[in-house]
């Protein structure tokens, strides 16, 4: 066991290493570090003076370790843009990122799976291909052009939700949040559903087609010939051997969700990363990029590390030597 | 033929079971009947395809979509069981009638000890509390010969070799006191050395508590060890049936005989093996008379074009207008007249 | 019907095989193929049948401007039968050219990552050692981001390094290889699966006494084996490639709106949509999906009936 914690902990390292060496090449070589530090009428030769004074000329193995010792701390420069610092700018939109993100999570996790289970353990009844109709669509529409459709019809129609921006806010300490008022909650509404559909609809297939699978196993079918109880075989045998797999494809998936919340914020005015990522893309805003890279990269290889532990915990095949095996793929 | 005078636990009446596919039905199973007594192991063989397991996934009511019954009966201690309602057939499951399968790794839920699968079946059927639900499954785990049960009751499938999961799926089959066990194949995916154990633990079970077997496989050498009779099947039909000494020793019908000689056997000099020419038919092309008529040696006028019912022939039965002793024979009236 | 059939030996093959088969028995999957053929017909035929040419400045006025669509207002008017936008550029004509861009470059970035994919994955499978473990190392870093994120990233990088106008101007080019260069990896997985279980086989070896060049006979045989799932690869990307495009134009880093694709045509309409001029972003969005839609479905079904466990 720990020597597969140590093997991932090693494999995520790499990773990080590669998404570091990437930013950094970004940040150093596309952008003009320079122009991140100083404003336009700087003179030549104090652009020369800073260059040397921060180490440009140094060699690239020793300015990788000072962009990573500086990442660390969170120091990525200034924006091109706003001239302020890159760090302050994503701490400032994190809290509503992470709010959105987390409710439309939420969303996805119970709608999806019921749905998922309820479609595989009747696939023939009309309502189960009603629901795999949907979730195609889900699956085929933009996330944008559900976000729109959305505002279309609640807020410019119906004018019940407000279409965007990020409505009332609560400031606690550093961060701010939607949860503790009701306009709040309004303004989450269809963001978070606009962001969690298409998440949605993959976890409600994915549950789908593991279930059908699982009912035609043998176990399930001796169980069968042992005569248990239907609601013992769906929910006790059944539904455990879906879960096990689908953890791990939901729990990336989930992850992806703080990602793919970059269309979901430019629709709806959200003021968060994601909408700071797509300005920066916009106005070649280097700095910003490479920061929220190395931030995504940061996030992904810790949700992958953390839903590798989770299937230790819930499948009895891969604790012990043989499982070990078998979970790192011989 | 039901020797004994007891009324039979198992009985199979003209049992059809049909496929729809997109080129049209076929008949999987064409009037099988077949009975079997309380505590009586009857094999059932056949190559593959022959229709058995179907046969006995039938009579469990596992027959899986498209499949259906299409006609006949089965009755199980006198009552009907082919037309039960669901909730119904499945209290038979399991209390009356329990099945063993192929491949015992994946029969059993890996994500599940054996206690808890032995538990839930045990709690399923019977009214017993946890404590003497689990005493119950301890008492089958050390009967069908696992060592150390107190400890591996909690122990998952995984962490079994090949053989005690075989005997851990006789002990799930057993636990709640069926009278009749349907095996599939019991030893067809373990080991030859394990083979013979498994049997033997199967026998020596079913002896103990008095359970009937239909046993289901294609290795002629289970049948010479455990069954008391034997039924062979073949195309969907049964072709031959009777006690297995007679039917293995003299065979009355002609496909039977030539499965027998294509046995080998220790101790007997032979310079070839029979070999039947030809092949068992696909369901889509199966003869019309005698299924086994284009293979047979014997073959007769009547064979082509009458199907034989099974008839009387000694100790058995066989499906083979060579034994029609009262009527006219394998040859066609007219010839017969002529002749 | 017969006559025709017993002609050529193969067409009887193709009517009577289980796919054939399994198409004509899903209604579905039958109006989506019509369906795609239909709008990849009007797309394509686009300069042919397009009442206007709306992104030629010289055929527009002003005072066409905001025309909603000619049966649900007094305003409407036929030559513009689904609307105009605020330039007076014809709604119907702008998803006809906007829907062919998107087939376009949706289609070339598959082709452009299905070619980058095989080629890397034969590399990769067939050179092994540090080759396979670079490739590999650099596709699974890769894949820890979703597609548009690296989409992003790349048309990001080239603002970066060329001006905002040039990038606009071989913005097409620019698209079409950061969605390609984002979907590559799965090609490339499959592919290098099949290479290594072939390179072992005994044939190889034989070719390489013979004296033939391994590379060659991989492209001879592993690739012929490979190129079903490959395919099936490829029907999923393309409904994702068109997303992808249109999210990329409607975030305002795709198609400029000198060139729209549907996406950029629905962003224009987007600016719009608080004061009620729906029209101009429905009915490009509406397009948009019926092509997705179209699209996956042909996948779907094409992927269960090549699955051998559906049978």
């Amino acid at each position: 066991m720990l020597a597969f914690i140590l093997r991932r902990l090693m494999q995520s390292v790499a990773v990080l290493l590669t998404v570091g060496i990437v930013s950094f090449s970004l940040f150093r070589y596309v952008g003009d570090p320079i122009n991140a530090m100083v404003g336009q009428d700087t003179s030549l030769e104090d652009r020369e003076l800073l260059r040397e004074k921060l180490g440009l000329n140094d060699p690239a193995p020793i300015q990788f370790m000072h962009f990573i010792a500086n990442a660390a701390q969170g120091k990525f420069g200034l924006s091109y843009r706003t001239s302020e610092p890159v760090g302050r700018l994503i701490l400032e939109r994190m809290p509503a990122t992470l709010e959105l993100s987390f409710c439309a999570a939420v969303f996805a996790l119970f709608v999806g799976v019921p749905m998922g289970v309820y479609t595989g353990l009747y696939p023939k009844h009309w309502s189960s291909r009603a629901l795999q109709a949907v979730s195609l669509i889900g699956v085929s529409l933009p996330t944008f052009l559900i976000g729109i459709l959305l505002i279309l019809l609640f807020a410019v129609e119906l004018h019940w939700l407000p279409s965007f921006g990020r409505g009332e806010t609560v400031t606690i300490g550093w961060w701010t949040t939607n949860f503790l008022t009701v306009k709040g909650w309004e303004a989450l509404i269809l963001p978070s559903i606009t962001l969690g559909l298409f998440q949605l609809t993959l976890l409600m297939r994915l549950v789908r087609s593991e279930m059908l699978e699982v009912m035609r196993t043998d176990y399930i079918k001796f169980a069968r010939a042992r005569g248990l109880a239907n609601r013992a075989i769906n929910f006790g045998h059944a539904l455990k051997n879906t879960l096990v797999p689908v953890i791990t494809i939901a729990g990336l998936q989930l992850g992806a969700l703080v990602a793919f919340s970059i269309v979901t914020e430019t629709v709806f005015a959200w003021p968060g990363m994601g909408q700071l990522f797509i300005q920066s893309v916009q106005f070649a805003d280097v700095p910003v990029m490479a920061a929220y890279l190395l931030l995504i990269g940061v996030l992904f290889v810790l949700i992958n590390m953390v839903v590798d532990l989770l299937y230790f915990a819930v499948d009895p095949r891969l604790r012990g030597q043989a499982g070990l095996a078998r979970a790192s793929g011989h | 033929m039901n020797t004994s005078n007891n009324p039979p636990l198992l009985e199979v009446r003209g049992l059809r079971i049909e496929f729809p596919t997109r080129r049209g039905t076929l008949l999987a199973v064409d009037d099988v009947s077949f009975e079997i007594a309380p505590g009586e192991v009857l094999g059932v063989v056949g190559e593959s395809g022959a229709g058995k397991s179907l046969t006995g996934n039938a009579i469990i009511g596992l027959l899986e979509p498209p499949g259906r019954i299409a006609g006949g009966q089965i009755l199980l201690a006198g009552r009907r069981i082919d037309n039960l309602p669901y909730e119904q057939m499945r209290k038979v499951r399991g209390a009356q009638i329990g099945a063993i399968f192929q491949d015992p790794l994946t029969s059993l839920n890996p994500l599940y000890s054996i206690g808890r699968q032995l538990v839930e079946t045990i709690q399923t059927h019977l009214p017993l509390s946890n404590s003497d639900a689990r005493a119950r499954a301890l008492e089958l785990l050390r009967e069908v010969g696992i060592p150390g049960a107190e400890s591996r009751l909690d122990h998952f499938p995984h962490q079994f070799s090949g053989g005690m999961r075989q005997r851990v799926v006789i002990a799930l089959a057993l636990c709640a006191g069926p009278r009749l066990i349907v095996a599939d194949e019991p030893t067809t995916a373990l080991d030859v050395s394990i083979q013979a154990q498994i049997i033997a633990v199967l026998k020596r079970l079913c002896r103990d508590h008095g359970t009937a077997v239909m046993l289901v496989t294609h290795d002629m050498g289970v049948i010479a060890e455990t069954a008391d009779r034997v039924a062979v099947m073949y195309a969907g039909r049964l072709a031959e049936i009777g006690p297995v000494r007679d039917v293995i020793k003299h065979a009355k019908h002609p496909y039977t005989r030539g499965l027998m000689g294509s046995i080998p056997s220790l101790g007997v000099r032979t310079d070839r093996l029979t070999q039947i020419d030809g092949a068992m038919p696909r369901l889509t092309e199966i003869p019309a008379g005698c299924a086994f008529n284009p293979r047979c040696t014997e073959v007769g006028t009547r064979c082509v074009v009458e199907r034989p019912d099974l008839m009387s022939a000694g100790t058995s039965r066989a499906a083979c207008w060579l034994h029609d002793k009262g009527g006219v024979g394998a040859k066609l009236a007219t010839e017969a007249v002529d002749a | 019907m017969s006559d025709i059939a017993s002609d050529s030996g193969w067409l009887r093959r193709a009517a009577d095989s289980d796919i054939w088969w399994s198409f004509k028995s899903s209604p579905m999957t039958i109006v989506a193929a019509v369906a795609t053929l239909l709008i990849i017909a009007m797309a394509f035929l686009a300069p042919l049948i397009a009442p206007h040419t709306p992104f030629d400045p010289a055929t527009l006025s002003l005072s066409d401007g905001l025309k909603p669509p000619v049966l649900l207002s007094p305003d409407g008017d036929w030559s513009f039968p689904l609307g105009t936008d605020d330039q007076g550029r014809d709604i119907l004509s702008a998803i006809m050219y906007g829907t062919r861009l998107s087939l376009i470059v949706g289609m070339a970035s598959v082709v452009v990552a299905m070619v980058l994919g095989i080629a890397l994955g034969l590399l990769s499978g067939y050179l092994g050692g540090t080759v396979d473990a670079l490739i590999m190392r650099v596709a699974d870093v890769q894949l820890t981001f979703p597609a548009i994120l690296v989409a992003l990233l790349i048309d990001g990088v080239v603002r970066g390094l060329i001006s905002v106008q040039r990038h606009d101007e071989i913005a097409v080019y620019v698209i079409v290889g950061a969605i390609g260069l984002s979907f590559w990896v799965q090609y490339a997985r499959t592919v290098r699966g099949s290479v290594m279980v072939e390179k072992n086989k005994e044939y190889v070896q034989a070719a390489r006494v013979i004296g033939l060049s391994p590379l060659l006979i991989m492209v001879r045989h592993v690739l012929p084996n490979v190129m079903g799932p490959v395919l099936v690869i490829a029907t999923i990307n393309l409904g994702l490639a068109v997303i992808t495009e249109a999210t990329l134009s409607f975030l305002g880093v795709g198609l400029p709106s000198t060139e729209p694709s549907l996406g950029t045509l629905i962003r224009l309409g987007n600016e719009v949509l608080q004061s009620g001029d729906w029209w101009i972003t429905v009915f490009p969005g509406a397009t948009l999906a019926a092509l997705v839609l179209a699209v996956n479905l042909l996948g779907d079904w094409l992927r269960d009936a090549l699955n051998p466990k559906l049978r």
